[in-house]
């Protein structure tokens, strides 16, 4: 479960922490469509490099890493994929083209998938849940949404409670056939599940009590504000989007290949 | 004395179920006074804190008879929104109670939802986790607490909505002996110093005789014994009832039956201590 | 016979939830574990039948190494009963309930049918054989975790705080029932944070502190000690507590319950009426 690593938020004070969601929104939309409006690797290269001060400005190099590490098979799919398609319409040839192709597609998951990293290594969800709110979104989805996160760590020890319980009770996991294996997840499941719904009947009274639902508009101690540095941070993605688009259109884009091997 | 709550011939019965939960039930809770409801599991007096808050009858539904006035609200007529505003409940599970994902959050939940000033909830939070010594867990995730500095969470939010009473259904369950204890001393801060009614219900009879003003015990949905912790926790009945007796209240007795002549008896080791002491020394 | 050896163990977040403890169980032996919340105690009971395995050091049952068996086969000598029974409550009946820890083991219908019976009569559960075990009381399922774990007959019951949210006659029952359980030849060992249950049932007592053992020895010893219970974080039940400070009238200060109590204070007090009193 490496990969997930590149998604659980850390705290931090870097710049990239202190924007607002939404500014961090638009940026991770802006790399998304830039890798997508780019199937040379040239461009595939600069963005991910673009994207490599951002990280370490953010000071999350060491769980973007371990995400990296995580998706590594991913990347090898989605790299040896592309190439045996390339050899494959090619009589078989191995070429500088598809190897070149190859590349790039990998590099283009790995920005993708940096662009999400860092958005979600430097926000926090209760972050994410005012940010929602504040986009209009009704107060029952941002609250459902934020309750959810703030769970999940106590589901994923319950499960893990509910399986030693379960394993004490003679419960082989690993053993058996693939149905029989299905099967054994039934005494971990039911009662996670009756759980989740006792856990949910004891929050709505909680909530109850706490006026839940008193008035249509309730008020938030904390609100997010777009800050000076959000707007500069705006103005450089509309900016670096327009030079994208020209460049797309209009520039010639440096022909970067990479040999096939001598062999 | 002006009364906060008060209940007048209460019954009660759950949904589905054949036979009321609640039979009968009077009491009159006067303001500031500190309350420990006890007594067999099934005897109703998490259904009777239920009805305190309005979660009875409208959350549960099910049949209520008599009256429950709380606050100058008859808790049949009116929302638990508008009864949160007086009374305060703090649940058994600590985890099931704090749905935020930082303590400052999850203190200012309540006053976030009656729609308070940006000002007033600031103030409110800040003097609520200052009563309850947690201002340093402002920004901390509730999975990064301990049982104990949960359940200090939970009572600092319902603080923050600054009610009349706070009603506590076994706060200390999953808590061990001396946190529970801590939670006590705080909460015996909060009846001393604020003035708050307190309602606890809770088995840990030893500890607490010495803190609370008043012994409620109900068996099998009535009120059985109510009185100062002493009168009831040396009265014949209270053996019968099955609740546990503290052990040097049960020394004093089973001295006394033996015609040993003792003083007063006491709530506390110290005071028996100092007893035994000075019968010694005469 | 459960020995732990020189173990220590830490959760793979980093918290260190044992260090370097040995401590021996033997046959028939009747344990309290105590300590505060985070102690170790129930990373330590896990230890026993394998589901936590020790980063150093070795844990052995019977003479065979954790690390050598399954949590199955361990779990059929050494019963874990946990905190929380709806971690394990998922059948439509408490008769299957019952019966899934037995089928887990490998034991033949007709014998699973017998013991269901008998473990139905054991914990007073016989009415409730075909009711789903989600309908019944808290209390009631405690009860059933309980019995799907005695089914199976293990010769040491570990249980996980038993006494949680139970009032004083349901802990009266359940002394009564681990004395039952001893005559039944069976090891007992139980967590708990309740002094007052454990002065009642007078076990070995393990006192745990930050992952070590900071005491053993009889209930006694243990509970009238002010300075271990003090950094245990453990409140002396009222009896020890008041013949600590009586101490320098010349009172033994191993006092835990009532009866030794009276016993003590009877010969030397004055007689005669009552003051007033009540």
């Amino acid at each position: 479960m490496k990969v997930f690593d590149g998604l659980q938020f850390r705290r931090g004070t870097s710049p990239i922490h202190r924007l607002d969601p939404r500014t961090k929104f638009v940026m991770s939309c802006l790399i998304f469509i830039q890798a997508f409006m780019f199937t040379e690797f040239f461009y595939l290269i600069v963005l991910f490099l673009a994207q490599l001060p951002l990280v370490a400005l953010a000071q999350v190099h060491r769980q973007w890493t371990r995400s990296l590490r995580g998706g590594l098979l991913l990347i090898l799919l989605i790299f040896f994929t592309n190439l045996i398609v390339g050899v494959v319409s090619n009589d078989f040839q191995l070429t500088s083209d598809a190897l070149t192709y190859s590349t790039a597609m990998s590099l283009r998951f790995v920005v993708l998938m940096t662009s999400f990293s860092l958005f979600f290594l430097t926000t926090s969800p209760d972050d994410l849940g005012l940010a929602l709110e504040q986009s209009h979104i009704p107060y029952e989805f941002c609250f459902a949404f934020t309750t959810a996160v703030r769970f999940v760590p106590v589901l994923a020890r319950e499960a893990q409670t509910i399986m030693d319980a379960q394993r004490s009770r003679g419960l082989e996991l690993e053993k058996g056939g693939f149905m029989k294996r299905i099967r054994n997840y039934i005494p971990i499941l039911i009662p996670l599940i009756v759980s989740a719904i006792r856990r949910s009947l004891e929050l709505a009274e909680a909530m109850e009590t706490r006026a839940f639902g008193a008035t249509k508009h309730r008020t938030s101690l904390h609100t997010l504000q777009i800050e000076g540095r959000d707007v500069i941070t705006l103005a450089l993605c509309v900016v670096v989007l327009a030079f994208t688009i020209y460049t797309r259109l209009y520039l010639p884009i440096p022909d970067i290949r990479i040999p096939v091997p001598a062999t | 004395m002006a009364s906060i709550i008060d209940v007048k011939d209460l019954s009660y019965t759950y949904p589905n179920f054949a036979e009321p939960t609640l039979r009968g039930v009077s009491l009159t809770i006067p303001r500031g006074d500190f309350v420990l409801l006890t007594g067999p599991s099934g005897c109703g007096k998490t259904t009777l804190c239920r009805c305190l808050i309005g979660l009875i009858p409208h959350f549960y539904g099910g049949a209520l008879t008599g009256d429950v006035v709380v606050a100058n609200l008859s808790v049949k007529d009116h929302s638990i929104s508008e009864l949160a505003q007086h009374v305060g409940f703090v649940f058994q599970n600590p985890e099931n109670q704090l749905f935020a994902l930082s303590v400052e959050k999850d203190v200012a939940f309540g006053l976030e939802n009656l729609a308070k000033s940006r000002a007033e909830i600031r103030k409110n939070v800040d003097w609520a986790l200052d009563l309850m010594g947690i201002g340093g867990l402002r920004d901390a995730a509730p999975f990064e607490l301990s049982g104990g500095q949960k359940q200090r969470v939970a009572v600092a939010s319902v603080l923050a909505m600054k009610p009349d009473v706070m009603v506590l259904d076994e706060p200390t369950s999953f808590l061990d002996p001396v946190t529970a204890k801590r939670l006590f001393d705080v909460i015996k801060n909060l009846n001393d110093e604020l003035g708050l009614t307190v309602v606890l219900v809770e088995h840990r009879l030893s500890l607490l005789s010495a803190y609370v003003k008043r012994i409620i015990v109900m068996d099998e949905g009535q009120v059985r014994l109510d009185g100062a912790p002493l009168d009831v926790l040396m009265a014949k009945e209270a053996r019968a009832l099955g609740i546990g007796i503290p052990q040097i209240m049960q020394l004093h007795q089973s001295l006394v039956e033996d015609k040993v002549r003792l003083d007063k008896p006491a709530t506390s080791v110290d005071e028996f201590a100092a007893m035994i002491r000075s019968l010694l020394q005469r | 016979m459960i020995e732990v050896d020189q173990v220590s163990y830490t959760y793979p977040a980093g918290t260190q939830a044992l260090q370097d403890i040995s401590v021996t169980i033997p046959e028939g032996d009747f344990v309290a574990i105590m300590g505060e919340n985070g102690a170790g105690k129930t990373t330590l009971i896990k230890h026993f039948n394998g589901i936590l395995k020790p980063e150093r050091g070795r844990v052995r049952v019977d003479g065979v190494d954790t690390k050598d068996a399954s949590v199955a086969e361990l779990s059929r000598t050494i019963g874990l009963v946990f905190q929380n029974p709806d971690h394990q409550l998922f059948s439509e009946t408490v008769e299957e309930e019952i019966a899934f820890g037995l089928r887990n083991f490998g034991f033949p219908e007709d014998e699973v049918a017998q013991r269901i019976d008998w473990t139905l009569r054991l914990l007073n559960l016989t009415q409730y054989r075909q009711t789903s075990p989600f309908l019944l009381s808290g209390g009631e399922r405690k009860r059933v975790a309980l019995a799907t774990v005695l089914a199976w007959n293990p010769k040491t019951l570990v249980i996980d705080e038993p006494t949680i949210g139970q009032d004083y006659r349901q802990k009266e029952r359940l002394r009564q029932f681990f004395a039952e359980l001893r005559g039944q030849g069976r090891t007992v060992v139980f967590v708990t944070h309740d002094v007052e249950f454990v002065a009642d049932c007078d076990p070995r007592v393990l006192l745990m502190y930050r992952g070590q053992i900071l005491a053993d020895g009889s209930a006694q010893q243990v509970l009238t000690n002010p300075e271990i219970t003090a950094k245990a974080s453990i409140l002396l039940p009222q009896i020890a507590q008041l013949f600590h400070q009586l101490q320098d009238l010349g009172f033994p200060h191993e006092v835990l319950t009532v009866q030794e109590a009276k016993g003590l204070l009877e010969p030397v007090l004055p007689r005669g009426e009552a003051h007033e009193g009540l």
